[in-house]
């Protein structure tokens, strides 16, 4: 591909990570590169502080006995030391595989077995201990690495070694092993290797995604440009390192344009950690776009009538113009002025608060968001954008361009990447980002990416004509057609469902069926809070899931999107006659969702067979018992009687349009 | 401080010993010798002689009444025993007021959350850090010298405690607003801010759920283990006190009645009898 070709050559030397890193200590060497919070203070590096230690690493890793294309397990939250172990690994030769910190034992060791593992770095202790109990079944992990030294003291270290010790052993031998790794991190090219990623996969096993140099600096190059990142800007790293868009955003674009990441202090202190940082460069799924939301709704709830209406009153008129000043349409010069003085007062403090003040850009992928969630950023003048990716295409398959957002398309294809339609609407795309190969999988390679290199994205999509912005309808397995030979799409439904602050999680069936039933499961923080108000009293998930004010509700929204999806006449049919609320939250432990909390939908079905069978069956209520797994690993039982509701479902858009 | 030179040095520390886990517990800390304790004409504690060796976790169990907080406040040198002596670091404890006690590196938590509820985590956690300042009035009303000084190194311990407990997320909120598991494991931070070589913990689970119970199992044990703090604990949860101790004491009507590790104490028949409730076949 030409466009491809013409980027390589501009690449010069920067064929990897490590080089890119030499370049950065060489041109913003004073600049910030790091900082994570410690002790309640935030520590820095800057990129000249950031390649010593990651050269020390390095040599580290040598003295260890690190060989070229050995895999490197990464297990732990975002922190500056972890990155620089997959740098670091990457300047021996050998393969970073990060994986996700918070998956149980069993799960790692499919992985670690998979990849042949045989160093893994580790966060604290808590890896450390899930990585022994692996040990014993995965014979090739032979070193383990740890970076909190808490409560480690007594383990065996015979075969395990502390991070800072490694750094030490590695400065102190310089001068031996300082010549092997200037000659391996030399001999890197675009076409090695840069990381290893495991999909998590909605079904069946994790793959492992093969990422080439050429991929990630490729994409990182052109999706950096795309939106005119630069050095000084500043992103948090919080979302977990094993997703490839943490790696894109926080080694791949930090890396090619220099700018400087950020590590929160815990999991818990995220929040605050963003106010202080006050990134300009900022991804979160939707999901924390719309827990941000709900707790500002709260706490206006809750605030002094005066400045509850003063909110109210500014934010529809920030509704109105500030999308429009985002996008650079003309607007009256009154309400320039009043949505100044609603800057002063509401937008500007509020947007404090939520640390998203200097924000330049920000994304939203992975799930459709809801309109008015967007809206509500994009009012306050916040530039928030989606796009549409995959581990496959080293994230962007497409994205949208400043001035042309909208929350119910994901954008134009991304520089570099070609986009068609299959004749069964399922998106494919053709990419300088596009992965190398399924790790030991040739078979499912073969299925997913064809000889010309176009990769199938499981995804059923079309292009808008006005616009040429990509829409994406659901996954294209999960497209199905319903007994009277409608269209059966059920993301497109749950969605809906979805962008209701009191429902969380919907999954609807009804694929070769004649009607539409669907599960619900509540959002504990927004009707907990609507209970708490009400006074309405309830001990448990399960208690508030089943009282009969809560239900009423959910009955409403459910009716309000049949109203809706009749609207559309292709979908009618999925409007949904039946529903129940849960009586547990779907959960990753459970298996019912992924690590990156998508539902695994077969899984679902199987595991609550009896309440779907009930629901069909015409039933009232059900008796069910549900197997569930604590934290800590036990696992316990959930009995409850749930209530069945009707839905009104509406049919009228059949006769209308034929009444036209 | 008159007993300290002239007293004759009591007891030499004996050979410690190695628990199951591979812990190594030192010679004694600190021995109750003969301590009889009374309120006028109520007798709280009876003649009463245990030891605490160095690194160990050493429990009080028995019931309501039995005198187990006014034994932790004996050793605290909150109260004053009529007769019987406090034998710490093998010299005879003179009569003490309560900071002196603290000044030798003996700390503790309260049954009832003793935290200054309008002031953060933070600033609660430094007021632990009381007695390792030394500048004077002046310096600290000027803000200069000295104080700023040990201002600096006190924060960086208590941040490593407020890391060790994980309480980061609440670091600058008023005790006040928090919920009862999170006090007391502040109180416990603040404690543990003073550093001390003898951790005394009383009733640290009270009122807590199972979880924060689990959280607050693996902090004392983290703690122990960590920084090597000898800790002796009041507490009324026997799976608590069976997990985490590595000997117990047992009292009733200010009386003991059982001393051991918690098996022996498990299987001793007056405890059986007085604490635990006939067995049952």
């Amino acid at each position: 591909m030409s466009s491809t070709a013409v980027t390589s050559q501009s690449l010069d030397d920067l064929t990897s990570i490590p080089a890119l890193l030499a370049r950065n200590a060489k041109r913003y060497g004073l600049q910030t590169a790091y900082r994570e919070k410690e002790f309640g203070i935030w520590q820095s590096w800057t990129w000249a502080e950031t390649l010593a230690e990651v050269r020390a690493l390095s040599l580290g890793f040598l003295a260890l006995g690190m060989q070229r294309g050995d895999y490197v397990a990464i297990i732990g939250r975002n922190r500056p030391a972890l990155y620089w172990s997959m740098v670091a690994a990457q300047s021996v030769g050998a393969i970073p595989v990060p994986l996700y910190q918070d998956a149980v034992a069993e799960e790692m060791a499919y992985v670690l077995d998979h990849c042949g593992a045989r160093f893994v770095v580790c966060g604290d202790q808590e890896q450390v201990d899930k990585v022994l109990e692996v040990q014993e079944t995965v014979k090739c992990i032979e070193e383990i690495l740890y970076l909190d030294k808490r409560g480690m003291r007594k383990y065996d270290h015979s075969h395990m070694n502390w991070l800072d010790d490694v750094m030490r052993e590695g400065r102190a031998a310089e001068t031996r092993l300082g010549g092997e790794l200037d000659k391996r991190s030399a001999a890197l090219t675009l076409d090695d290797t840069c990381v290893m990623l495991y999909t998590s996969g909605t079904t069946g096993k994790p793959k492992g995604v093969v990422l080439s140099n050429r991929n990630i600096i490729v994409t990182s190059k052109n999706s950096s440009e795309f939106d005119k990142l630069r050095p000084g800007d500043e992103i948090l790293a919080y979302l977990p390192m094993a997703w490839v868009g943490d790696f894109i955003f926080a080694i791949g674009q930090a890396y090619w344009t220099g700018f400087c990441v950020n590590c929160p202090e815990s999991a818990q202190t995220m929040l605050t950690d963003l106010r202080e940082i006050g990134p300009t460069y900022y991804f979160a799924p939707p999901r924390i776009f719309e827990t941000m939301l709900t707790t500002v709704m709260i706490r206006m709830e809750d605030a002094s009538p005066l400045k509850r209406r003063l909110f109210h009153h500014f934010m529809e008129h920030a509704r109105k113009i500030g999308p429009r000043l985002l996008d650079g349409k003309p607007v009256g010069a009154g309400d320039k002025l009043k949505y100044a003085l609603g800057n002063l007062l509401v937008y500007g403090p509020l947007k404090d608060t939520l640390g998203l003040r200097r924000i330049r850009v920000a994304y939203t992928a992975g799930e459709a968001i809801g309109p008015e969630i967007f809206d509500f950023y994009r009012a306050l003048g916040i530039n928030l954008k989606q796009l549409y990716g995959q581990t496959e295409a080293s994230v962007f398959i497409t994205q949208q361009p400043d001035g042309e957002v909208r929350s119910d398309t994901v954008g134009v294809p991304s520089p570099g990447v070609e986009v068609r339609i299959a004749e069964n609407g399922e998106v494919f795309y053709r990419s300088p980002g596009t992965f190398e190969s399924y790790y030991k999988n040739a078979e499912s390679t073969a299925s997913t990416k064809d000889a010309e290199g176009w990769v199938a994205t499981g995804d059923a999509g079309f292009f808008e004509e006005a616009t040429g912005h990509l829409r994406i309808i659901d996954r294209a397995k999960d497209v199905g057609k319903m007994a009277d030979g409608g269209m059966f799409a059920p993301k497109y439904v749950e969605n809906k469902l979805k962008f209701y602050p009191n429902i969380l999680e919907a999954v609807v069936f009804g694929n070769n069926r004649d009607r539409c039933v669907a599960f619900i499961n509540i959002d504990l923080g927004a009707v907990g809070s609507w209970a708490e108000r009400n006074n309405i009293a309830y001990s448990s998930y399960q208690e508030l899931a089943s009282l009969k004010p809560v239900l009423d509700t959910i009955q409403e929204h459910v009716e309000t999107v049949n109203e809706s999806v009749a609207q559309d006449d292709m979908l009618s049919g999925c409007q949904i006659h039946r529903f129940l609320v849960l009586h547990k939250e779907l959960d990753a432990d459970d298996g019912e969702m992924t690590r990156t909390r998508k539902v695994r939908r077969r899984i679902v079905e199987e595991k609550f067979n009896d309440l779907i069978d009930a629901l069909y069956g015409g039933k009232d209520s059900i008796y069910t018992e549900t197997e569930v797994t604590y934290e800590d690993g036990r696992k316990g039982k959930l009995k409850a009687t749930l209530e069945i509701r009707d839905a009104k479902v509406f049919g009228q858009v059949a006769a209308k349009v034929a009444a036209e | 401080m008159k007993g300290q030179g002239d007293a004759m040095r009591d007891t030499a520390p004996e050979e410690g010993y190695v628990t199951a886990d591979g812990r190594k517990i030192g010679g004694v800390a600190m021995e109750m010798r003969n301590i009889t304790l009374r309120f006028g004409g109520v007798v709280a504690i009876k003649d009463i002689s245990f030891d605490i060796r160095w690194g160990e976790i050493r429990a009080i169990i028995g019931p309501n009444g039995a005198g187990k907080s006014s034994m932790l406040n004996v050793i605290s040198g909150f109260y004053h025993p009529q007769e019987g002596d406090v034998i710490f670091k093998g010299y005879k404890r003179p009569k003490m007021r309560p900071y002196q006690v603290a000044r030798m590196g003996i700390a503790r938590t309260f049954q009832n959350i003793a935290l200054f509820e309008g002031m953060s985590v933070l600033d609660n956690i430094m007021t632990g850090r009381l007695h390792h300042m030394k500048a004077n009035l002046f310096q600290q009303a000027l803000w200069w010298g000295r104080a700023q000084r040990e201002e600096d190194e006190n924060r960086e311990q208590v941040e490593k405690i407020i890391d060790f407990l994980e309480i980061q997320h609440i670091r600058k909120t008023p005790v006040a607003r928090l919920p009862y598991g999170l006090k007391k494991r502040v109180e416990l931070a603040r404690a543990l801010a003073a550093e001390p070589s003898i951790l005394l913990l009383d009733e640290p689970m009270a009122g807590m759920n199972v979880e924060e119970k689990e959280d607050m199992s693996r902090f004392i044990l983290d703690v122990n283990d960590e920084f090597g703090t000898t800790t002796v604990l009041i507490e009324h949860d026997m799976g608590v006190v069976m997990d985490l101790s590595d000997r117990v004491v047992v009292m009733d009507y200010g009386k003991k009645i059982g001393d051991g590790t918690p098996d022996e104490v498990r299987t001793n028949e007056e405890v059986i009898k007085a604490y635990l409730g006939v067995a049952h076949e």
